[in-house]
Parts: structure tokens; sequence; C-alpha cells
């Protein structure tokens, strides 16, 4: 069982996000982290893996330099090998898959995880449009995937309800939150990581076609007010949702 | 070509409310292109059309099939992109639901073409496709230049309120170009929801419990405040009572759960974190119920009540039950 698992370096939840005069975000004093989503996916993996018995998991990502310290991080937790796609990554996700798409027709894996979403560009795409430029069939949004008899069984969030897929490998699935509580990488897996191979190549991006022209804060929400205190206040800001507001 | 064509999302045989958001934010995109709108139905059949031309569809093509009955990804993203196959469009525009977060990405991945997802904005620049979208969940906004025709775009619901625009809408029927013997995704079975209520990703009031309610038995107050404020209301949950196991995962607003923009947002026994306020900032009106005056929610809502949510509860949803009846 081969897993190739999809990683983003991004700026934790917790970052206060500053725009710079460039049209940039300014990354001093921001940590990065593995995309909270794909460490779920990274989860999904080992203990796909660790069901096989046997197999492989190797964390792939695209970016820069810098995405090495997440393959790090993904190797401390347990996938075995690490590529790092070298290139320059924006908003088109298209580019992004081209360039996963194109590793993954190289190494034909079993089973391909990626996150639901990156909480940076939050598009919530590249791991389908990798699938379709893959030829793999598809589900997302899986709170849970295990392999049977060479198919995976998802169980997937849809609207209100869970369906339950299955999918014949090899095939893409992109993985929510579920029951896949990240394994905090133990001290040998940490010195274990520092020999496992990481390998670079070039990113296979192609020319993105969505380009950002500007970026800013969000305005300020005006100052709210306190109603009240207590039951007491709800009968005056039942007023204000129907008279200012006029939302009831 | 200057047309724009809003794929519509129906349910229970009809188009669903998001579709006339849809339609009308492509009805603006089309006027700035100087083209029609165009809407696609894919379904299995009898979906009525009518409010579609009613906010701007000049016509509307029906795509239908038995095999496309309910959804089905495999399926749907063969009749869209079927359907796109030699017509030429300015732009297609699908809701940001959680299905067509499904749809879209594939749809583009199929034809090659790049997506701007989750969009709160349109507008045309030169000809060609701008779209604003919230990125970092909502802690800074970008303004995408799209340099592909047609150029894809989900756009979020609840944010491009319907304007009735009444066209023609005139129906026409297309062949759905779909080949179920090519579909590799097969549902066993499909567990537990009613799926009455719309996901709280879609829905245009939100009542979101957290940490404060102290237990999942005390629920049952919140699901009276939203049964109150009608059948567009859903719950939503702070990430404390998701990873507690007191609500599903589904119902998690915040970065790493569903970024809403409801007009109207409770904010129960919620403190107000950076990664909840993320999730929710972009609402239209929001309501924060606490007993601790610091929280930093109260700095996010318009309407603050300090005080004890087990007390403010069952007296709210008793009036705005009252109110809604009067
Ligand atoms: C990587 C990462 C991602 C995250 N993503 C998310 C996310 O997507 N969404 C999210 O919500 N959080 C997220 N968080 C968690 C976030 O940081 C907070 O921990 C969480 O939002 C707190 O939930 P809470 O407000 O329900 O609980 P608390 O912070 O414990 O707040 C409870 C509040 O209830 C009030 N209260 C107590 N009793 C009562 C009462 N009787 N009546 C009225 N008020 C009362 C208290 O005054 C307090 O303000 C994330 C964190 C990390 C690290
Ligand atoms: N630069 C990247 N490198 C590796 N994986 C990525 C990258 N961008 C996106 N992904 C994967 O695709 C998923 C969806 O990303 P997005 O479409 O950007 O929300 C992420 O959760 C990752 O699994």
């Amino acid at each position: 069982m081969n897993i190739v698992v999809c990683i983003k370096r991004v700026p934790d939840t917790a970052a206060r996000i500053r725009v710079t005069p460039g049209g940039g975000i300014d990354a001093s004093g921001v940590k990065y982290v593995i995309s909270p989503y794909d460490e779920f996916a990274l989860e999904a993996a080992l203990r796909v893996k660790e069901a096989a018995g046997s197999g492989t998991v190797t964390a792939l990502s695209v970016g820069d330099a810098a995405s090495a310290e997440q393959l790090r991080a993904a190797l401390a937790m347990g996938a075995d090998d690490a590529v790092l796609l070298q290139g320059e990554v924006g908003m088109d996700g298209l580019a992004t898959a081209r360039a996963i798409a194109d590793e993954i027709g190289e190494r034909r894996p079993d089973l391909v995880l990626f996150g639901m979403k990156a909480v940076d560009g939050d598009q919530q795409q590249v791991g389908l449009m990798t699938a379709e430029l893959a030829g793999l069939p598809a589900v997302s949004v899986a709170a849970s995937v295990e392999v049977e008899d060479g198919k995976a069984v998802c169980h997937r969030e849809a609207e209100g309800s869970i369906e339950v897929l299955e999918v014949p490998l090899p095939a893409v699935v992109t993985i929510t939150k579920g029951e896949h509580e990240p394994r905090y990488p133990s001290l040998k897996g940490i010195m274990a990581a520092k020999r496992k191979p990481l390998a670079e190549k070039a990113a296979a991006l192609g020319d993105g076609r969505i380009t950002v022209r500007d970026l800013s804060e969000p305005a300020a929400r005006p100052e709210g007010r306190i109603v009240g205190e207590g039951a007491a206040a709800v009968p005056e800001l039942v007023r204000l949702l129907r008279e200012e507001a006029k939302v009831l | 070509m200057s047309n724009v064509l809003a794929v519509i999302e129906v349910k229970d045989g009809a188009p669903r409310r998001v579709a006339n958001e849809v339609v009308t934010a492509a009805r603006a995109l089309a006027d700035g292109l100087g083209g029609e709108v165009h809407a696609l139905i894919v379904s299995g059949g009898g979906a009525s059309p009518d409010a579609l031309g009613a906010h701007g569809a000049d016509v509307v093509y029906e795509c239908a099939d038995d095999s496309l009955a309910e959804y089905q990804a495999e399926g749907y993203t063969q009749a869209v992109a079927g359907f796109l196959d030699g017509r030429d469009y300015a732009a297609v525009l699908f809701g940001a639901t959680s299905q067509g977060k499904d749809l879209a990405p594939r749809v583009a991945g199929r034809l090659r073409l790049p997506l701007a997802s989750d969009v709160t904005g349109l507008e045309v620049a030169d000809g060609d496709v701008v779209a604003t979208r919230p990125v970092y969940a909502g802690k800074a906004i970008a303004r995408v230049h799209i340099d592909a025709s047609p150029a894809l775009v989900s756009v979020r619901p609840n944010v491009f309120t319907p304007v009735e625009a009444r066209r023609p809408g005139a129906v026409e029927t297309v062949e759905a170009r779909v080949d179920p013997s090519a579909w590799k995704v097969r549902r066993r079975e499909v567990l537990g929801g009613s799926g009455d209520r719309p996901d709280v990703g879609e829905a245009p009031i939100v009542v979101s419990g957290g940490r404060g309610m102290q237990d999942p038995a005390n629920w049952g107050m919140l699901e009276e405040l939203r049964d109150a404020l009608g059948p567009s209301a859903s719950l939503g949950a702070s990430r404390a009572v998701v990873d507690a196991g007191w609500r599903p995962h589904a119902e998690q607003v915040g970065q790493t759960g569903k970024t809403v923009s409801p007009q109207l947002y409770f904010a129960v026994g919620i403190s107000g974190a950076i990664q909840h306020l993320a999730g929710m900032r972009t609402a239209g009106t929001i309501v924060a119920i606490n007993k601790d005056p610091d929280a930093p929610i109260f700095k996010v809502a318009d309407y603050g009540v300090v005080g004890d949510a087990f007390e403010v509860l069952p007296r709210l949803a008793e009036e705005i039950r009252r109110a809604r009846a009067g």
C-alpha cells in the first residue's frame, strides 16, 4: 500500500495576518505549520498503512525551500520519505494540481490523500483537480478512509448526512477532521526523521492563470454595543434586530 | 463570447435558494460584459425553473437524465463538462455549497481551467473577470484576476442578495452527455441526517454554541432558538465543543471548520478566539451572549448581551417567536 499525502506549509491559524504594501503578507513573527487538514490526511495515511501492515507513506509538498521544514515534521510523525517540488505557488490551484499530478504519474501510488482545504488560500480545489488531471476517481471531504479488497471505503461528510462511498484504487481522497487526531511525533520519530530521504526537484507548475491584483485587510467591523444584562435585555435586543438590523 | 452560465443546484425537484444568488451574480456580471445569462439545471428532470427567469436568466437549459436524479459527482461532472463542450462562455458560476465545492473543482480540472473558489464579489475589468475572495479565513481579502475563458467561479452563499430582474427564462432541453458505465465511485449507504436544515455554511441564520453551554444536554435550548428563527436557521459550534464530542465537526465554524457569512449569527457561550472569529466575521449581524463582559466576541458583535445563556436563551426564543408571529 503506497500512499502519497500532499501537505502545504501555511501560517499558523493563530497568526495575525498583516498585509504588506506590496500585496503580500508580512511573514515576520509568523509561525508556519502543516495545514491542519493536511495533518489529518497524514494521520489517515499512517493508519491506512498500519492497517495494511506494509507499504510506504510519502509526504509531498509544492513550495519554496522553506517547505522542507513541514516535510521534516511529516517524517517525524511517521511518513517514510518526502518529496519537495520546488516552485513558486500562487493563487491558481490548477498549477499546483499540475505539479502534483505530474509527480503522481511517475510514482503511481495506490492512494493519494489531500487535506479538504489548505487554510491559507481556502480554495478547496487542489485535490479534486489533481484527480481529474491524473485521471483518478476521487472522493472529497472524507471523515474516514479504510482500504479493503483494493477499494477505499470513505465516510463522506455530505450536507446533513454521511455517505458511505467506495472507490477502487488507485484513487484520490480529500480528508476532513473526523476522528483524525494527529499523533505527536515521538523523540525517536524526530531523530529518525533527520535520516529519512527528502528528495527535491523542480515543480512542473506551468503558468498560473489566477493572479492577485491586490490584498487588503478586512474592514474592521463597526463598533458594536452591549444591549444589556441578562434576560432583561432580550426585548431591547429583539427590537434592535427587527427595527435597526432588520434581520427578523 | 460575453455570456455567463449559472450552474443551478436543485434539491427536492426545485432550484435551491442559492440558485437565485448565483443567477443574480451572473446577471450583474453579464450586464458588465454585455451578454446573456444562461442557467443550467442538471437533474433527474422536472425541476421548476420559474424563479431563474425572475432573477435574470435569459435561457434555462434543462439537462436531465434518470441517472442524475441525485447528486453524483462523476455524473454531474460529465454533464456540466459535456454541456460546456463547444459552447462559449465568458464565465461559469457555481454556488460554493457543499455540492458546489465538490463539483466546481472537478469540472475545472476536467476542462483544464483555473477556478476562483468561494468568492464574495465579482467585477469586470478590461473585459476580464476579477473576483474578490477572502483568504486566511477572512483575515485578508484578495482581488484576483482570472486569465481564462470561461472564468470559473464559485460564489459564497448568502453574499449575493437575490435581485428581481425579469428575463424570459425560456426553457430549452439539452441532452445529458453522461456515461454511467465510467463512474467508479459507488454509494453503499447514507447514514443519519434528516437533512431538512441547510448546512451551516449555507444557512442565512446560524445559532452557534460554545463551551459556555456546559453540557451537550443543554443544546435543546439552542435548538429552541433555532426553531423560533424559522426553517432557514441552522446550528453551528465552536471547536471546543466539537473536540469535546458534543457536536459533529460538520457544524464547526472557524478556520478549521466552515467559513460562514449568514445574515444573522448568534454566538452563545463562545469566547471569540481568533480561529472562530475568522470563520464568522463577515456575517451581516452578529449577536453575542456571554457571561464575561470582557470576552473578545463582544469586539465583533453588533449586539451583545452580558449574562447567563441559560437565562437569556429561553426568553430570547420566546420573544423571537412572538416577534415573528406578530
Ligand atoms: C489549529 C487550530 C485551529 C482552530 N480552529 C478553530 C475553529 O475552526 N473554530 C473554533 O471555534 N475554534 C478553533 N480553534 C480553537 C480556538 O482557539 C478556541 O479554543 C475555541 O474557539 C474556544 O471555544 P469556545 O469559545 O467554545 O470555548 P471557551 O474559549 O472556553 O469559551 C467559553 C465561553 O463561554 C462563556 N460562558 C461560560 N459559561 C457561560 C454561561 N453560562 N452563559 C454564557 N456564557 C458562558 C465564557 O465566558 C467563555 O467566554 C482552533 C485552534 C487551533 C489551535
Ligand atoms: N502547495 C501545495 N503543496 C502540497 N499540497 C498542496 C499544496 N496546495 C494544496 N495542497 C493540497 O491540496 C489540498 C487543498 O488545497 P486548496 O485547494 O489550496 O485548499 C491541501 O489540503 C493539500 O493537501
